[in-house]
């Protein structure tokens, strides 16, 4: 490959230390893709060229004095504006935030600055991560870079759009419901949810605080885990946050899967998964056992039931977490006249996009007295029983595999105007955020409309060592190398 | 004419005194500056979370245990949602079915009749913001222009205590508060200010026929700063309870509010909606674990207990009364305990220090600590009325006299001649001089009438220019009168 | 069980202010995802305990300590109405 933005974080780490190039190059190289991709994909709603080049000289500084801060040192990468950037505008992708500039950074962010990455810009998402095709976002839509007549996935599109078309080396996104695993799979790029807790939530702007995992997108395993591993630990700034060592997730990637025990979860193998994704993932089963996998059917009956579970438990919180975004302190406050109450009310109106508002009224309606017991109440115990059913997969196989979204991307405005059809989109990623699991996507092969394919690697709490090492696994049995048109051809700006 | 039983329920948040706030490391004490002890946790940024303050825990529980509550070992916290713009994240971060304390007692005493109220519930959350009303109105909310905000308060701990509905009484209920607040001072875990707010009581009173067992609809009166106005305050509730409901009238429930000026309360809320919460446990935290091993630390950091304190000192023949002015200081109670020992009567001892002492202090609008008065001074002074070297007038001269810092008490007695004499070498010499001069006297007392014997005392006493202890003085004079016939 | 839902007051109790059309579409759209939802109450969950957090931990605690504050500037030059270094809102009543 002749340009810099195509190579890994792997591959442009080691050329990095051989002094070969510099961290600016990386950052001009990426800088140029995007200013060719920008115009077509619409992955960023801010470039901060100014704070990417400062960052990247400063990168090249200390590796110059000898300072390695690490395998994301002088990497360009992209985050999801719903990560606090201090200084840098964050708006989650809504009306009512539009402006905001953070006086802190999130504990990820901060954690990416000390392991030097060079932080580019922050991309675009359905607002306040609500939805599955970034077409939700307050600032325009983002397209998929392998058809820009598709959605990206959602909701972090513009991170995954950005990773896939190689406008970042790797970028961030936040998984709730599937937003980072279900994207990286129409995208065609690797894309994982770590272990709830194990990256602090400490600067992501709250969507569903029980479910919410920030997570990274790469071209390779091995730069997922580069990604995670510098993000990943206990931090004092989330109570949720898991203490004790970090493990060694990319300890594995090169084992195989020899003598490994992996489910094929049933109830995600039939009815609502698009054929051609259906066989795909079965050809990727049958690669595994011929490498010595023992690959087995699992059953896990409350899975049907988590996607309505979680329509419940993510609006219920929801609705009290975006209670804050009331025109008092920070984002938009409305002119209309009246008292406080007012102001508040038609502050939000006028704020937040007409998902946003759905999910609010849903949650609170969850929460009121009357029914809560009949929602969120009964919503919480399903939530127990899909754990019980990972408990006891758990205790027969060290994987689960699935599809990672039922169907390759959709054509944009194709599902905006039905929501239960667009929340579909999750029904293979939600069990994962209820259960608090690691899960990561992989891509493994185009459709027959050239649009990519992702497979579902799910494990145990803080099993992300034996996930990556299967991830890793079907990352050399698939070979994928294909890359979107956009990336690789010279496609003049519009 | 119908007799009205008054039925109170106190709801009392007392803020704790941590370093640091309940969810964030911003400081509890901070200064005038608006809006300087702030960080995005406090002000609900976006992307902020709460991180609970152990010491805050630590706090809540040593309340529970002083008011011998249950301790739940598992409890949580839930978001209590509804909008209000001194409430950052517009819900407060509270507890609801498992608090970390509940089922409670606290025994308080009116005019020596005692009463055991139920302790509900105690539960910890945080505060809100401060709201400054600018308007004509002089700082009221119903008729200001616009609303300023400071949250440097915003996110202090507080731990709220509910009572039962055991209350009778306004007098009770300022003696239920008035025992919660000297508890609470004598845990370490608040400063209990009522005037600045670091302790607040909400009052929830109805009345109703006596013999009715069921409820009246209540009110909830708020803005009370001083015992003396929540004892008022829910006077005056009861009373216009009493009138609305004698003059055919209902009671609404509503949320009243305490004017001190014009010592009634009047109706708060503007429109009244049925307010709906929307509780449910928090996810940004986790279960509170409150183990029998860490309870069982923190009973051990408990010191006794102010009604213990009180039995302690009464046991010692102290009055009551005396005993719960002695204990409410601890300057004071300290003195008397260091003051203790062989020969000192603890009663006098403590008689100085609540009356001759404090108006002392107030008189001359001193400390305590910077008079030099120390418990030797008081054990020295006991000992010497004990002894009888001093009547107990002069020991009030020379208590004065060492509180003005003139010196220790003997030294004193002994410069000012306050000594008693009761050397009864000298008071026979005295007695055997005044029998020799009052032959009649003597005579009259001999043959069975005692009416000179007052008179002989006198006689002693001014001979010894008024220094003899008159208990030896008495038994001298008794031993000569009858013994020498 | 049927499912009913006062939208208004929910719109209220949300303080979104939404006109009576959108507030007809709105309940039209959570009738919608309700049915769906109630799926949930089919499900047999006797004896369930509920989860409301993933991993079984407990009090994550931080120690009483005074950590830095933000700078009152850069907060509330990100404010809708400031006066006297403090937040402004409209009247309250
Ligand atoms: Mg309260
Ligand atoms: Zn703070």
């Amino acid at each position: 490959m002749s340009d810099l933005a195509d190579l890994t974080i792997t591959e442009a780490g080691k050329r990095l230390r051989s002094g070969d190039i510099t961290s600016v190059d990386l950052l001009d190289a990426v800088t140029r893709r995007a200013s060719v991709t920008e115009s077509h994909l619409h992955a960023f709603l801010t470039l901060d060229g100014e704070g990417a080049r400062a960052s990247a000289e400063r990168a090249d500084a200390d590796l110059a004095k000898g300072t390695d801060h690490g395998p994301l040192h002088g990497i360009p990468v992209a985050l999801k504006d719903n990560m606090c950037t201090i200084g840098v505008e964050t708006t989650a992708s809504s009306k009512i935030l539009k402006g905001w500039k953070p006086p802190y950074d999130g504990t990820a962010v901060a954690r990416l600055k000390a392991a030097g990455a060079v932080i580019t810009g922050k991309t675009n998402l359905d607002e306040f991560a609500m939805g599955s095709s970034t077409e939700n976002s307050a600032f325009g839509e983002t397209r998929n870079p392998w058809s820009t007549d598709h959605v990206p996935g959602g909701s972090s599109g513009g991170s995954a759009a950005a990773a896939a078309v190689g406008s970042a080396f790797g970028s961030f996104g936040s998984d709730t419901g599937g937003s980072v695993r279900q994207p990286a799979a129409l995208c065609g790029v690797v894309g994982m949810k770590p272990t709830y807790g194990l990256v602090s939530r400490y600067g992501l702007i709250a969507f569903a605080s029980s479910l919410d995992q920030i997570g990274p997108f790469s071209r390779s395993v091995e730069d997922s885990v580069a990604l995670l591993g510098a993000t990943a630990g206990w931090d004092r700034y989330d109570a949720t946050s898991i203490k004790g060592p970090v493990p060694n997730f990319g300890g594995s990637l090169t084992t195989g899967v020899q003598g490994l025990k992996i489910g094929i979860v049933k109830e995600l193998m039939g009815e609502g998964i698009d054929p051609q994704v259906l066989a795909a993932t079965i050809a990727v089963a049958d690669k595994l056992t011929d490498a010595g996998a023992h690959v087995v059917e699992i059953s896990m009956p409350s899975t049907e039931y988590a996607l309505s579970a979680y329509y419940l438990i993510a609006p219920a919180e929801c609705s009290a977490n975006l209670a804050r975004f009331d025109g008092v302190r920070f984002g938009h406050r409305s002119t209309v006249e009246g008292t406080t109450e007012d102001m508040m009310a038609h502050s939000r109106a006028e704020g937040f996009g007409p998902e946003v508002v759905r999910r609010i009224l849903l949650g609170t309606y969850a929460l009121s007295a009357g029914y809560y017991d009949a929602f969120y109440g009964q919503a919480q115990k399903v939530r127990t029983l899909v754990r019980n059913d990972f408990t006891s997969a758990y205790a027969q196989v060290d994987v689960l595999i699935s599809p990672t979204s039922p169907t390759t991307a959709f054509r944009i405005g194709e599902r905006a105007v039905d929501p239960i059809a667009m929340y579909y989109s999750d029904v293979c990623t939600i069990p994962s955020n209820l259960s608090g699991d690691p899960a990561i996507s992989v891509p493994i092969g185009l459709d027959d409309e050239g649009l990519p394919i992702g497979f579902q690697i799910m494990a145990p709490a803080l099993g992300e060592e034996v996930m990556y090492q299967v991830a890793a696994a079907v990352e050399r049995l698939v070979e994928f190398d294909q890359r979107p048109a956009l990336a690789t051809s010279e496609v003049a700006p519009v | 004419m119908t007799a009205w039983e008054a039925v109170i329920g106190l709801e009392t948040h007392v803020e704790l005194s941590t370093k640091s706030k309940m969810f964030c490391s911003c400081p509890t004490d901070f200064g005038d500056e608006p809006n300087t002890a702030c960080c995005p946790v406090c002000l609900a940024l976006p992307g902020a979370l709460p991180v609970p303050n152990e010491e805050a825990i630590a706090g809540i529980v040593k309340i529970g245990l002083a008011l011998e509550c249950d301790i739940n070992e598992s409890s949580l916290f839930y978001r209590k949602n509804y909008f209000y713009p001194d409430l950052p994240k517009n819900y407060q971060i509270s507890q609801y079915t498992f608090p970390v304390c509940e089922h409670g007692t606290l025994d308080v005493d009116v005019n020596g009749e005692p009463t055991v109220v139920g302790i509900t519930r105690v539960h910890m959350e945080e505060d809100t913001g401060k709201s400054s009303h600018i308007g004509d109105g002089g700082g009221r909310i119903h008729d200001a222009r616009h609303t300023l905000l400071d949250f440097n308060r915003a996110g202090v701990p507080l731990v709220e205590v509910v009572t039962e509905p055991d209350i009778r009484s306004a007098e009770q209920a300022r003696a239920y508060a008035a025992e919660l607040q000297r508890i609470v001072l004598s845990l370490g875990v608040s400063d209990a200010r009522l005037e600045a707010g670091s302790m607040r009581f909400d009052a929830n009173v109805s009345v109703r026929p006596v013999g009715e067992t069921k409820l009246g609809t209540r009110t909830e009166t708020k803005n009370v700063n001083s015992l003396r106005s929540l004892q008022r305050a829910i006077s005056f509730e009861i009373d216009r309870q009493i009138q609305v409901l004698e003059d055919g009238g209902s009671i609404v429930q509503e949320t009243r509010h305490w004017n001190e000026d014009t010592g009634a309360t009047t109706s708060m809320r503007v429109k009244e909606e049925s307010e709906d919460y929307r509780y449910f446990q928090d996810p940004d935290l986790l279960p509170l674990e409150v183990t029998a091993a860490w309870q069982d630390e923190i009973r051990s950091t408990i010191t006794a207990l102010p009604a213990e304190r009180r039995v302690a000192i009464i046991e010692q023949g102290v009055d009551r009364e005396t005993a719960v002015i002695l204990v409410d200081s601890d300057e004071l109670s300290g003195l008397f305990a260091a003051a203790l020992g062989d020969g000192v009567p603890a009663r006098t001892v403590a008689l100085w220090l609540t009356g001759d002492v404090v108006a002392y202090l107030r008189r001359n609008e001193v400390e305590l600590s910077s008079t030099g008065l120390t418990s030797e001074h008081l054990a020295v002074l006991g000992r010497m009325v004990d002894s009888g070297d001093l009547s107990s007038s002069a020991a009030k001269e020379v208590l004065i006299a060492v509180l003005d810092g003139d010196g220790g008490p003997g030294e004193i007695a002994d410069d000012r001649d306050l000594l008693q004499v009761s050397d009864t070498g000298a008071i026979e010499e005295a007695v055997d001089a005044v029998l020799a001069d009052n032959a009649d006297a003597l005579e009259r007392i001999r043959s069975g009438d005692m009416k000179p014997f007052g008179f002989l005392v006198g006689q002693v006493m001014r001979h010894m220019g008024g220094k003899a202890d008159p208990s030896v003085v008495r038994s001298v004079l008794e031993e000569k009168t009858t013994d020498s016939r | 069980m049927p499912v009913e839902i006062d939208i208004a007051r929910v719109a209220h109790l949300a303080r979104i202010a939404l006109t009576p059309e959108e507030l007809e579409t709105y309940s039209a759209q959570l009738l919608d995802i309700l049915e769906h939802a109630e799926r949930v109450q089919a499900l047999p969950t006797e004896g369930v305990e509920p989860t409301s957090h993933p991993l079984a931990m407990v009090n994550g605690f931080r120690p009483d300590e005074i950590g830095p504050c933000l700078d009152p500037e850069s907060f509330l030059s990100q404010a809708p109405d400031t006066e006297d270094s403090r937040f402004r809102v409209p009247r309250i009543l």
